[in-house]
């Protein structure tokens, strides 16, 4: 197809590669009846895989694109997912319903984009003075926190490539 | 994620929760938060554990208990946290 625009080229980050320890965090976390503080390491712990979804916030299509495409993939069934965004919780528990995904999925709650600061891929968004997001990213994790695969966007918009993720699981 | 023995469901902005807030810190007890749903008729989390669906709710495990209500739950933390004084029985 032939476009005269160019998506916005991002410019290099420096995240957690393979091999890397992806950085603890705290958040709370969304399922389908309450949230609560918890840490990626404990996620990590009572999982033998974690992918950890970084999306923009609940409402934008690709955050409606990522998780329709995530749950017609089936990914709970080979590890544990949750994702990350700068919703409240409250929006999470929406996002959580209307992909019909509650019980499969949870969502950690991370309005002051902190957890996209440690990570190294928050992003400035042009036209929201005083809102930043984390860039898409997704990564796959041992019970260990290891990065077992990495995925950062290098445009905006931009989506995994859900089969990569899935040669991981 | 840290094991609390206590879970304190509750809803924010809840002036009810945040008394038996205040006693759990009065206490310096350890326990863990779940923010339950807003929506009175879609808490069934809580329904399931103490029959009902009002919050607070308070699950500890050290003594077994599951109770809502914030009166009965402030007389249940004095009765088991307190400084000695034996709360008189009957308080429900």
């Amino acid at each position: 197809m032939d476009l005269d625009f160019d998506v916005v080229d991002l410019d290099p980050v420096d995240h957690p590669e393979a091999g890397d320890t992806a950085p603890d965090f705290t958040r709370p976390l969304v399922n389908d009846e309450f949230w609560e503080d918890e840490s990626l390491a404990s996620v990590c712990a009572d999982s033998d895989r974690v992918v950890l979804v970084f999306h923009a916030m609940d409402g934008a299509f690709p955050a409606t694109y990522i998780w329709n495409e995530i749950r017609d993939r089936a990914w709970h069934e080979q590890a544990t997912v949750v994702g990350v965004s700068i919703s409240t919780p409250y929006e999470h528990k929406q996002l959580l319903e209307e992909r019909e995904i509650e019980g499969d999925y949870r969502l950690f709650s991370d309005p002051a984009n902190g957890v996209a600061q440690q990570y190294g891929i928050d992003m400035d968004l042009d036209g929201m003075a005083g809102i930043e997001e984390p860039r898409p990213s997704v990564f796959v994790l041992d019970s260990d926190r290891t990065v077992e695969y990495a995925w950062v966007a290098e445009n905006w918009p931009d989506f995994p490539d859900y089969d990569d993720v899935e040669a991981q699981l | 994620m840290t094991e609390s023995d206590i879970t304190l469901y509750r809803l924010q902005a809840c002036p009810f929760c945040e008394r038996v807030v205040r006693k759990l810190h009065e206490y310096g007890l350890d326990y863990q938060s779940r923010f339950v749903e807003p929506m009175h008729s879609d808490r069934d989390v809580v329904k399931r554990l103490s029959g009902k669906r009002t919050v607070p709710a308070i699950v500890d495990e050290n003594t077994g208990v599951t109770m809502s209500e914030s009166a009965n739950i402030v007389a249940y933390l004095e009765r088991t946290y307190g400084e000695g004084e034996e709360t008189a029985g009957g308080v429900a």
